[in-house]
């Protein structure tokens, strides 16, 4: 174990909106040790880019920090002056964002963006930066490099893109990279080479990285510590293999089976996740997964239980367990679960039940 | 087979032309001389539909209010312009002399070439124009941009109301309160200190008289309001653009955010814009000119068409379709500078 590297206590982000507060983030603690790499995984809406964008002070309008701290090497980030915070972002802690199409300038030549990350702070002089350029995206494998830094975004391919994104991550050679969702915009033999540049990366160079995703495969091959959070909540979290190994949450127990396998033969059903995420600005009493939950117990309607211990260095918020549900509640849950067919059946028929209303509308 | 420096074939290039170099810059010459050969279908189109238009309308150009020419007269001056001949060998004797620059003599002011008559009015209407345009161009982006960057604050309420204010009054209101309260009653109040005078421009080519100044806020009020909520709403969006937020994860100062990142995007579309508003500003505004009696090109025109002065319609249509498709030539070559994106095909 290294020396801790983010420490994030308690940390509440709320959107302030028409329809009411919104908690985005309710509440998450973690930390990040030097050159690790942790997981975040959940639905979408359930608060990680938030999180992520909160350690960064880059939360959109109407969001805010409420309360919490972020301890960056035991400086505390919501507490910077403009300046500081300014100086902090790109150096200390860089940002990979999902879509590499939308996140690059379409008027701006790639290698000057590359270029400005390095400008705007005082770890290289500006001709050093200039070298470094082509330096950064021959390690990120962009082909021609040379003459690559001169050409627009536009040239560039979506992996293309990815890569000069992660090269600008990269070019003040931050201790700490978060990853969002870096790969869900890339076709799948691209996904597999950013992730296999990432994970090479991270051990030449020792960087820790946060990577937020809710693809298990790409949790599974990059990290060590895993973080599963739901409805602005950490539901648990524990070493990689531990987790995928024996969840002891429903709700990672659901994700996990949710994830389809080439390896595995198909005599279980894939699980979808019954329903939707809550709503943020008026979440269910008790434990917030509970009306998803195959498993609810009385218990987890009124009260919502705290994060315990469930094993080394694991923990979950759950008054069930999984351990404790028996062998035919798990099949049980299983097969109430809607098969692909199923599904599509479902589908099918929502889409003739809503052409129907639009031709009573129309007519 | 080798591959040579300067090969015989380039794309695009016409083959008589090989001998130029190739580059950006001879692209980009070519492309500017097929647009400009391109106008001369375009010209004589707009002279085909003038043409046919205006001989449509009912009246001629003898036409009188109260006592009428006599029937003799009106034969003799037909035959002296050439209007007693059939249609078609009118429009071919006027598309002849147009090659020839010649754009024939007024009919309601004898004596008078058509091209003198532009040549002498649209100084000044060129003079009032530019002067609105260039101070158009920075209040409008400035207050724009200043809206966007603080949105919902006090600063961009003032700019937006005061733009929709500018933009929802006709420019004869704006033009006569302003004759009203800076030119007759700032006289009788200050007994003349602050007189603006309204009665036309002594100097057709001087951008800095006190007597541009009315005609001008009159002219560039509403175009300076569209301007600015077009930079407004263009600057709103690329703030909530993904590449913005990169550019503030990387830790830029602010200052170079906004100006490389978003100014140099948000800006594009505003370009466009100001294209058209310029054609439209050196066109001429009748009702300014005749609120601030200035002998300007609007005037000419509107009156011309009134009199079926047919030589002056002719004239000032054909420049009016020239300066409009030299500034959208202007403002394509300009693309190719602030957008990458944009590639010149021949």
């Amino acid at each position: 174990m290294g020396q801790t590297l983010l420490q994030i206590e308690d940390l509440h982000t709320q959107f302030f909106t028409s329809r009411g507060v919104v908690r985005a983030v309710d509440g998450v603690s973690l930390h990040i040790d030097a050159g690790e790499t942790l997981g975040v995984v959940g639905e979408s809406g359930c608060g990680k880019t938030i999180t992520a964008l909160s350690v960064l002070r880059l939360v959109p309008e109407p969001g805010k920090i409420t309360s919490g701290r972020i301890l960056f090497r035991g400086r505390d980030v919501t507490k910077m002056e403009d300046e500081e915070i300014r100086d902090f972002r790109g150096s200390d802690v860089a940002m990979i964002f999902q879509d590499p199409m939308t996140s690059l300038n379409p008027v701006t030549k790639v290698g000057f963006q590359i270029e400005e990350a390095m400008t705007a702070h005082n770890r290289f002089s500006a001709s050093l930066a200039k070298t470094r350029v082509v330096e950064l995206l021959k390690r990120v494998r962009v082909p021609a490099a040379e003459t690559r830094v001169k050409d627009y975004p536009h040239q560039f391919s979506g992996g293309m893109r990815q890569r000069a994104m992660i090269a600008m991550g990269l070019a003040n050679e931050p201790s700490l990279l978060i990853a969002d969702e870096p790969t869900t915009a890339l076709d799948v033999t691209v996904q597999a080479q950013i992730i296999q540049l990432m994970k090479q990366l991270n051990r030449e160079l020792g960087t820790a990285m946060m990577l937020i995703t809710h693809n298990m495969a790409l949790v599974a091959s990059l990290c060590q510590r895993v973080v599963v959070m739901y409805a602005g909540r950490i539901v648990e979290e524990g070493p990689v293999e531990q987790i995928f190994r024996s969840p002891q949450h429903p709700y990672t127990w659901s994700l996990l089976r949710s994830v389809p396998r080439v390896d595995e033969a198909r005599k279980d059903r894939l699980v979808s996740i019954r329903g939707l995420p809550p709503d943020l600005t008026n979440p269910p009493p008790g434990c917030k997964f509970h009306p998803r939950c195959p498993f609810v117990v009385d218990r987890c309607r009124v009260e919502e239980p705290s994060l315990g211990e469930v094993a080394l260095n694991q923990v979950a918020r759950c008054w069930v367990l999984m351990r404790n549900v028996k062998e035919e509640d798990v099949a049980a849950a299983k097969a109430s679960a809607l098969s692909i067919e199923a599904a599509q059946k479902l589908k099918a028929d929502a889409e003739a039940a809503a052409a129907e209303v639009d031709s009573v509308a129309g007519s | 087979m080798s591959v040579t420096a300067g090969a015989p074939f380039r794309r695009g290039a016409p083959s008589f032309l090989s001998w130029i170099p190739t580059g950006r810059g001879t692209t980009l010459t070519i492309y500017i001389v097929k647009r400009l050969l391109w106008m001369i279908p375009v010209l004589f189109f707009v002279i085909v539909i003038t043409f046919v238009l205006m001989h449509l309308a009912p009246g001629s150009p003898w036409d009188r209010e109260g006592r009428q020419l006599s029937p003799q007269v009106v034969e003799n001056l037909n035959i002296k312009y050439g209007l007693d001949k059939p249609l078609w060998q009118q429009f071919v004797i006027y598309v002849w002399g147009v090659i020839h620059f010649d754009f024939g003599d007024s009919l309601r002011q004898p004596g008078q070439h058509v091209s003198d008559l532009i040549l002498v009015s649209w100084p000044y209407t060129f003079t009032l124009g530019a002067v609105t345009f260039i101070l158009l161009v920075p209040i409008g982006i400035g207050l724009g941009v200043i809206a966007a960057l603080r949105q919902n604050s006090l600063v961009d309420y003032t700019a937006l109301g005061l733009a929709t204010a500018a933009a929802s009054t006709p420019n004869f209101v704006v033009g006569i309160f302003l004759i009203i309260i800076f030119a007759l009653g700032m006289n009788k109040l200050t007994g003349g200190t602050f007189y603006f005078p309204t009665g036309g421009m002594p100097s057709p080519f001087n951008p800095f008289q006190v007597e541009l100044i009315m005609p001008v806020i009159t002219l560039g009020a509403l175009p300076t309001a569209y301007i600015a909520r077009l930079t407004r709403s263009s600057t709103l969006d690329t703030l909530r653009q993904d590449f913005v937020r990169t550019a503030w994860a990387k830790g830029l100062k602010a200052r170079l955010v906004v100006v490389r990142h978003v100014l140099k995007n948000s800006l594009i579309p505003v370009v466009t814009a100001l294209g058209p508003t310029f054609a439209f500003l050196i066109t001429g505004s009748f009702i300014t000119e005749t609120l601030f009696s200035i002998p300007g090109i609007g005037r000419t025109f509107v009156s011309s068409i009134a009199a079926r002065d047919y030589t002056v319609i002719l004239g000032t249509t054909i420049l009016f379709a020239l300066l409009i498709a030299l500034v959208n030539l202007v403002v394509d070559v300009l693309y190719v500078f602030i957008d990458p994106r944009v590639r010149l095909t021949e």
